[in-house]
C-alpha cells in the first residue's frame, strides 16, 4: 500500500489504472476531464492497454460504451452535468440492456444558467434509469468505490454510476492509501459476459423491438435484480475490507447511537457535517450524521430502521425536484412512511450550483433544531 | 461473379434469414442480404432504429444469425466504434482469435440527419467498419416526414404538397461527398437495383482495413408512393436518368461505375411516382426544370471528378 496525494480525481484515474478495463469511450467535460486526462497518460505510457476512444460526443461516449460492453469488453466511463444529460438516453439503454458499464461520475450543476460546479442534478437526474448510485464523501472514497462498482456491475449485469462532487472532492487533493496492484487485480477479477457479440459462434440480436406483448416482462425483470444488489455491494464490500481495512456499509452511521438530531446527506458534505458533530459533541450536544453510500438501489428498509428512533432529521439535498420533495427527503420520507415515523423531519436544500456550506452552517442547523426553533423546509446559503 | 453466383451466393447466405416483416416490395432485405453475402468472415453488425430495426428483430424473433445489436437511432456508428474497439482490445489480448467484420446499418433519417454526428465522429476516428446507408429518402418508419435525404420537390408528411408550398423546397444533402471529405479509403454510392454492383463494392469495402462508406437507394412503396412490383424498375430508373449515379470514391479517386447509355430525362423518374404527382402540373414545369438542370450539373461535376 501507498499513500499518494491525489485528487478525486486522481483517485478515480488510480483505481481505473489498476483495473485495466478494455475500453473507455469517453468526452472531455469540466470537471470530469482531470479524470480521463490522467487516464489518458496512463495510455500514453502504455501502463495500461486499454483501447481510448475520444469520442465526439457524450451521446457516442455512452453509445460506444454500450457497443463495446454488449461486444464482451470491460468498460468505464466518466462524465458530468450537461454530459450526463445528453448521453440521458444511452443511459436508459445501458441499463435496460443489461450492460455492466462503470462510469465515474463528477457531480456538476445542470444548465441554466451555465455553472461548472458541484451539485448533485445530473446524477439526480438519472436516479430512475435503472443505474446503481454509489456516492463518495473523499478522494479515498472514490477509489474504492470504483472498485466495488467494477465487481458490483459484473456481477449483476447491471451498470453503476459512482458519484463525487465536483472541484470539492474532485480537484481538492487528498492523502489516498492505494493498494497493491496486484491484489486490487485481484479483487477485480476477469470479466466474462455471457452474450458477447465477439462470440460469434452464439449469435445474439441485442435491443430488439418488444411491443405491448413483452416489453412489460423485461422491463420487470430489471427491479429484482436491482434490488439484490444490495446484498451483492454488501458482501463485495467485505471482500474489500479484508484489503483496505475500512467498511462498506450502505450508509455510515456518524455519532448516530444517542443522538436527538441527525442529518442525512451524501457526498463531500458528510465530511463538513462530521467535524461540525465533534465540535457540538465537545460542547455536550447530541447530533448525529447518516451519510448515504448506496442511493440507488435505496436501502429503504435499513434506513427507517436507523432514523425511528431519532427526535429530529434534517435533510440535507443538494438538487431539487422542482414542484416536488428534493430527491433525498423524498426517499427518506418513504423509508420512514413504514416504520410511522412520530419525530420531527426537516427539509434543507444547499449549495447549488456550488455555493459554499460551512461547519458553520451545519452547526447552525443543529443548534436550531437542539433549540425547537428549525423550520420545515429551508435554504441553507441563499441570500434574501 | 456473374448474376448466377450472386443468385447463388445470396441464397446460401445465412446472415439475414427470412421472416422480418418489411412490406411486399421493400428494397432493404436485398441490401443487407446482398452486404453479408460479399464477405465471407463473420460479421458483427449494429443498427439503427428505423424500418430495418423493427421489421427484422420483432421479439422473440430475430432475423439475424449474426451477432447484432441496436441501440437508439442516431447512435448506430457510436455503437459499432464500440463494439470493433472492444474487439481491437480483445483480439490484442489473445480472448478473440477470429477476423471479425464490422458493418453498421442506417437509413436515411439515422444517417443523414439525427446519426450524423455519429457517424462523422467514427469516420474521423478511423475504426475498421463499413456503414451502410439504405436511402429510401424519407423518414418512412415514423410516416413519409422530410428528412435532408429528401429530394427536392418531393412530397411528404411534413413538406406536403399544398396550395402554397409544392413539396419540400431545398435539394438532398450529398451524402456520399461528405464522406469523400472525411478522406476515408472508401465511400461508393449503389442502388438496389444493381446487386451486382452493390455485392461488389461490399466485397471491396470490406478488403479494405479503416472506415468505408456505402449509400444504396431503396425505394419505399409507401413513401414513394408506387406499386411494390415496381421497386427495382424504379431505383433503376434513379439510375439511368443520372438522378442517382453510381460511382465509387477509393482513396480519394473518384470512379464511375456504370454510366447509362442514353440521355433519360428526370421527369420519367419522377412521373413513376405518386410522391412527385404534384409537379406534373403545368403550373409546376418549373420545378421539373430546376431538377432537371440540377441532375445535369451534377452529372457534369462528377464526370469531371471521374475524369472521364
Amino acid at each position: 500500500m501507498k499513500v499518494k496525494a491525489l485528487t478525486g480525481t486522481g483517485a478515480g484515474a488510480e483505481a481505473m489504472r489498476q483495473i485495466n478495463p478494455d475500453v473507455v469511450p469517453a468526452y472531455p467535460i469540466t470537471p470530469q476531464t482531470a479524470i480521463m486526462q490522467k487516464f489518458s497518460t496512463f495510455v500514453a505510457d502504455g501502463i495500461v492497454d486499454t483501447e481510448l476512444i475520444r469520442v465526439e460526443s457524450e451521446h457516442s461516449a455512452m453509445s460506444c460504451a454500450v457497443g463495446a460492453s454488449a461486444a464482451g469488453a470491460r468498460v468505464m466511463t466518466a462524465t458530468a452535468s450537461a454530459g450526463l444529460a445528453l448521453m440521458w438516453e444511452i443511459v436508459g439503454v445501458a441499463s435496460g440492456l443489461r450492460l455492466p458499464i462503470i462510469m465515474a461520475v463528477v457531480n456538476r450543476a445542470l444548465s441554466a444558467p451555465i455553472n461548472i460546479h458541484c451539485d448533485h442534478s445530473d446524477a439526480m437526474g438519472a436516479r430512475d434509469l435503472g443505474w446503481i448510485q454509489i456516492y463518495s464523501e473523499s478522494a479515498q472514497e472514490v477509489y474504492e468505490n470504483m472498485l466495488i462498482a467494477t465487481r458490483l456491475a459484473e456481477k449483476k449485469l447491471l451498470p453503476v454510476m459512482v458519484c463525487q462532487d465536483g472541484f470539492i472532492t474532485s480537484h481538492g487533493v487528498e492523502n489516498v492509501e492505494i493498494f497493491d496492484d496486484d491484489k486490487i487485480k485481484n479483487f477485480v477479477g476477469e470479466h466474462k459476459y455471457p452474450h458477447a457479440l465477439l462470440d460469434i459462434k452464439k449469435p445474439v440480436t441485442h435491443g430488439p423491438l418488444q411491443l405491448q406483448d413483452y416489453y412489460f416482462e423485461t422491463r420487470s425483470q430489471q427491479i429484482p435484480v436491482m434490488e439484490e444488489s444490495i446484498n451483492d455491494y454488501l458482501k463485495i464490500g467485505e471482500e474489500l475490507s479484508k484489503i483496505t481495512g475500512r467498511e462498506y456499509k450502505l450508509f455510515d452511521k456518524y455519532n448516530m447511537d444517542d443522538a436527538d438530531v441527525v442529518i442525512v446527506t451524501m457526498n463531500s458534505t458528510a465530511g463538513t457535517t462530521k467535524t461540525a458533530i465533534n465540535r457540538l459533541r465537545s460542547e455536550g450536544k447530541k447530533v448525529g450524521l447518516l451519510k448515504l453510500r448506496l442511493f440507488r438501489p435505496f436501502p429503504y428498509k435499513e434506513v427507517a430502521e436507523a432514523l425511528k428512533n431519532v427526535k429530529q432529521i434534517i435533510v440535507l439535498d443538494r438538487s431539487v425536484s422542482f414542484g416536488a420533495n428534493p430527491p433525498l427527503l423524498g426517499e427518506v420520507k418513504n423509508a420512514l412512511f413504514d416504520v410511522k415515523y412520530e419525530g420531527l423531519l426537516h427539509s434543507g436544500v444547499f449549495g447549488l450550483g456550488g455555493r459554499n456550506i460551512f461547519i458553520e452552517d451545519i452547526e447552525d442547523l443543529f443548534n436550531k433544531a437542539l433549540d425547537g426553533k428549525l423550520e420545515k423546509s429551508f435554504y441553507v446559503g441563499l441570500r434574501e | 461473379m456473374n448474376y448466377k453466383q450472386l443468385a447463388e451466393k445470396m441464397r446460401n447466405q445465412q446472415k439475414f434469414v427470412p421472416g422480418h416483416r418489411s412490406c411486399s416490395g421493400c428494397g432493404f432485405p436485398q441490401i443487407v442480404r446482398s452486404v453479408l453475402a460479399a464477405t465471407d468472415k463473420p460479421v458483427v453488425a449494429s443498427c439503427a432504429t428505423g424500418c430495418l430495426e423493427v421489421t427484422s428483430t420483432i421479439y422473440p424473433f430475430t432475423s439475424w444469425n449474426i451477432p447484432f445489436i441496436h441501440s437508439a437511432f442516431e447512435n448506430s456508428a457510436a455503437t459499432i466504434s464500440g463494439v470493433e474497439s472492444a474487439f481491437q482490445a480483445l483480439h490484442k489480448k489473445g480472448k478473440v482469435k477470429e477476423d471479425i467484420k464490422f458493418v453498421a446499418f442506417g437509413g436515411d433519417g439515422g444517417t443523414y440527419d439525427i446519426g450524423f454526428q455519429s457517424l462523422s465522429g467514427a469516420l474521423e476516428r478511423g475504426h475498421d467498419f463499413l456503414y451502410v446507408c439504405y436511402d429510401n429518402n424519407a423518414y418512412m418508419n415514423t410516416g413519409i416526414q422530410r428528412s435532408s435525404a429528401t429530394p427536392y420537390g418531393a412530397s411528404t408528411t411534413t413538406a406536403p404538397a399544398g396550395k402554397v408550398h409544392q413539396g419540400k423546397e431545398e435539394f438532398r444533402k450529398d451524402l456520399a461527398k461528405v464522406c469523400v471529405a472525411h478522406n476515408i479509403p472508401y465511400v461508393a454510392q449503389a442502388s438496389v437495383s444493381n446487386l451486382m454492383d452493390l455485392t461488389a463494392k461490399a466485397e471491396k469495402a470490406f478488403s479494405i482495413k479503416g472506415p468505408k462508406f456505402l449509400l444504396v437507394l431503396q425505394p419505399c412503396t409507401l413513401g414513394w408512393k408506387y406499386p411494390p412490383a415496381k421497386t427495382i424498375e424504379l431505383a433503376k430508373l434513379a439510375v439511368e436518368t443520372k438522378f442517382w449515379p453510381l460511382y465509387e470514391v477509393e482513396n480519394g479517386k473518384y470512379k464511375l461505375t456504370y454510366k447509362p447509355s442514353k440521355d433519360v430525362p428526370v421527369i420519367d423518374y419522377l412521373k413513376a411516382q405518386g410522391r412527385f404527382k404534384h409537379l406534373l402540373k403545368p403550373e409546376n414545369k418549373e420545378i421539373v426544370d430546376k431538377i432537371q438542370a440540377r441532375v445535369d450539373s451534377e452529372w457534369a461535376k462528377l464526370l469531371k471528378l471521374c475524369e472521364e
